[in-house]
């Protein structure tokens, strides 16, 4: 299967809804995925995506492996730490970890990424440190590291604006003659704002280096993605000028591979390409959510035997390496990864009063400078005892 | 009398509403089954079902857009903007489109919207989650803006807005959706101030300061605070940010001499400002001092950790008041009261 030929679907039109828009009314078909390592463990060979994870052997599974069982770690620290009231809020990505590492680990150095806020594993691969992640998430800081050092924007709560932004980027490096893509992260929710839809028209007209990666995680909040989208949402990518490509997103080595060839189509003026990765939001939507109010326990069980982290463990016990060693090494640095992230944010000092001030302009301006000083009054007020 | 939270209130003044007009629909995002993510539309999709309250796509433009469409057909669209930093991406249907069709269509075509927008700050939440957007469409001719402060009020204004031939941006101060306090829910809507004036909720000779939303008890819990040092601080609900009803401040304002105007929006080109530049207009000669302003700074929303070093607070009114009144205050004895820093 190539890129530029979209997946054929043969699927019968859904039934005729009752015009309210009710999701029980409008659940997309389900369409074939791209696939390598299915949900038991076992190796799906496909001729065309085969090539781009060759050199993916034993040892380079087993790293993937880390990664997948690391950041699910640091996940579920975070939502601990949430709990006991360090952070103010945390949005889990347990569930998402294969798509958000397989894509981010096609990543060159010299790529860009802009995501949403639920890629933290991304984050991870970009090498941000996780407590500068968390950060921000503990209300202590408007953003957590400089996104020139790792080739990654803020994140973005503003759904779906960040995929105009990876849009922008990618005609800058076009016309730039450089040779490297974008990648915009967004979920199936975000794909029904006019931003996406504007970007997907902007990239495809200037056949800029984008790579559009949706995480369909079937929900957005309380929204099942039958709302935003009457069919797989890979297939609007046709409608749009760029191929689309549906991978089962909870397969770290499926998503490696298109991902891999999506992104050297772009850096070589293929112009993008729309993946939608078919994955689980296991969690809340945040901490805040309460998912019992609007799904079933039932899919979530099901979703669970499509588990990314399990069938990497099964491939790899099949290709013969001693996985209870891997696993002993791979927990360690797992808890350490934790142990050190909650050690930097439990002992993370509060922000200044006064750098409320700061960064609001580039160059200084009086009015502010005023407000600020007058403000700084106010607080001494205090400080002298004076009320 | 019943006891309702201000969003249990706000829930009653919907369902009243839904009940009492088959025109009137709410959309947006994850009011149906989940009953809001502040819960305010809780039970109103299992009572009245998905095409009175309807889940929407995610997308702004794409509510209010389509709410436009659906006034046109004669329906009274109630559309929930999950938060005020997510009213944006509507913008253009707000202020190019709602705002103007029954001027453009000289009157032919009436926009009986309600957008609600849960509004402010002090929950400690996340980016983009505690704006005060309110100045943006007070700003747009077209556009009635109401704040609510309390449950009755949430209860009556909510109906009131809906029953109103104007699109209505309906704003909740959300940090004040737990807040309990009696309702009167059979009160008749001919016995309620109407929706257009300010209501004096403390009376007081002193000093008249006026705010709305979720600074209303911050306001009264100073004037008990000032009380107690003798001051008389007159508290004015403002409730209709646009149009201004001046009579009812001007009165206030008449008698007291000084005013104070507190916001949690920034101070440049804000409420205050206007309020502060059109009653120094009407009535210059009776003030005995300049118009004060408690804002939050001219910044971006800081993060949940700053907040309470960017909202006013109670103390920051009772410094405004003091300033007001030639107290000693935060800017006592120096340049930076009267001129430029
Ligand atoms: C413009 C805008 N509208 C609404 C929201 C509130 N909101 C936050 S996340 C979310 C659902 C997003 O769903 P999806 O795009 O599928 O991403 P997911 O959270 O599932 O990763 C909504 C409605 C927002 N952040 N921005």
């Amino acid at each position: 299967m190539t890129l530029s030929a979209p997946i054929a679907y043969s699927r019968p039109e859904p039934e005729r809804g009752d015009g309210s828009g009710d999701p029980a009314h409008s659940t997309p078909p389900d369409a074939p995925m791209l696939t390598l390592v299915d949900e038991h463990g076992a190796r799906l060979h496909d001729p065309d995506l085969d090539p781009w994870v060759a050199d993916i052997g034993p040892d380079e599974l087993a790293d993937l492996y880390r990664d997948l069982v690391v950041v699910r770690r640091i996940d579920a620290e975070a939502t601990a730490l949430q709990r006991q009231g360090e952070l103010a809020l945390w949005p889990p990505l347990a569930g998402q970890e294969a798509a958000q590492i397989g894509s981010a680990r096609a990543l060159a150095a010299s790529d860009f990424a802009f995501s949403s806020y639920r890629e933290h594993a991304v984050a991870w691969v970009r090498g941000v440190e996780p407590a500068d992640l968390l950060a921000v998430w503990r209300g202590s800081a408007p953003s957590g590291w400089n996104p020139y050092e790792h080739g990654m924007a803020v994140p973005q709560i503003i759904i779906g604006a960040q995929t105009l932004h990876a849009t922008g980027y990618a005609m800058g490096l076009a016309w730039d003659g450089a040779d490297a893509a974008s990648i915009a992260y967004f979920g199936d929710g975000a794909t029904s704002e006019g931003d996406v839809n504007e970007a997907l028209v902007f990239a495809a007209s200037f056949d800029a280096p984008v790579v559009f990666f949706c995480q369909n995680n079937q929900w957005a909040i309380s929204e099942p993605v039958g709302l935003q989208s009457k069919r797989p949402l890979a297939r609007r990518a046709d409608g749009f000028g760029m191929p689309g490509v549906r991978v089962d997103g909870n397969d770290v080595l499926a998503v490696l591979a298109v991902t891999r060839q999506a992104l050297d189509r772009a850096r070589r003026g293929g112009g993008p390409t729309f993946i939608e990765a078919v994955t689980y939001r296991m969690g809340p939507h945040t901490t805040a959510d309460d998912p019992t109010r609007y799904r079933g326990d039932d899919e979530l069980a099901a979703w669970r035997r499509r588990d990314p982290l399990a069938r990497v463990r099964a491939l790899l016990e099949t290709s013969g390496m001693d996985v209870a060693s891997l696993d002993r090494d791979v927990q360690a640095a797992a808890d350490r990864a934790a142990a050190d992230l909650r050690h930097a944010i439990t002992t993370l000092a509060d922000p200044a009063p006064m750098t409320v001030f700061d960064h609001v302009y580039a160059e200084p301006n009086s009015h502010l400078e005023r407000q600020k000083a007058r403000y700084a009054r106010y607080l001494a007020m205090f400080e002298d005892g004076a009320r | 009398m019943t006891t309702l939270t201000f969003g249990k209130a706000i829930n009653e003044g919907l369902r009243r509403a839904l009940a009492d007009e088959d025109r009137v629909v709410l959309m947006g995002e994850d009011i149906g089954t989940l009953g809001g993510v502040f819960r305010v539309t809780d039970g109103l999709k299992d009572e009245f079902g998905a095409k009175r309250v309807v889940d929407t796509p995610l997308s702004e433009a794409g509510i209010v857009g389509t709410a436009v469409g659906l006034a046109y057909r004669g329906y009274r669209p109630v559309v929930e903007i999950q938060f005020d930093g997510f009213v944006y991406p509507a913008f253009d249907q707000l202020v190019a489109q709602v705002a103007k069709l029954h001027y453009r269509s000289r009157g032919t075509v009436k926009m009986p919207l309600v957008i609600r927008i849960p509004f402010g700050g002090g929950i400690g939440a996340a980016e983009h989650h505690s704006e005060s957007p309110e100045a943006y469409f007070a700003h747009t001719a077209g556009l009635r803006v109401v704040a609510c402060s309390n449950p009755q009020d949430a209860y009556v204004m909510i109906r009131q807005a809906i029953a109103s031939d104007d699109p209505v941006v309906f704003f909740e101060p959300k940090r004040r959706y737990h807040q309990k306090s009696e309702v009167d829910l059979d009160a008749s809507l001919a016995d309620q101030p109407p929706l257009g004036v300010a209501t004096v909720v403390v009376p007081g000779t002193d000093v008249t300061l006026v705010t709305y939303g979720g600074l209303v008890q911050t306001a009264r819990d100073a004037a008990v605070a000032a009380a107690e040092e003798g001051v008389s601080i007159e508290v004015i609900d403002l409730r209709s940010l646009a149009p201004v009803d001046y009579s009812t401040i001007e009165a206030s304002v008449r008698r007291t001499g000084r005013l104070v105007v507190a916001h949690e929006a920034g101070e440049q080109l804000g409420l205050g400002a206007e309020l502060a530049a059109s009653l120094t207009e009407r009535c210059f000669e009776y003030l005995e001092a300049a118009p004060v302003r408690v804002t939050g700074h001219d910044i971006p929303y800081p993060p949940a950790k700053l907040e309470r070093y960017h909202l006013p607070d109670l103390d920051r009114i009772l410094d405004g008041v003091d300033r007001a009144l030639g107290r000693p205050n935060s800017l006592s004895g120096d340049s930076l009261s009267g001129v430029e820093a």
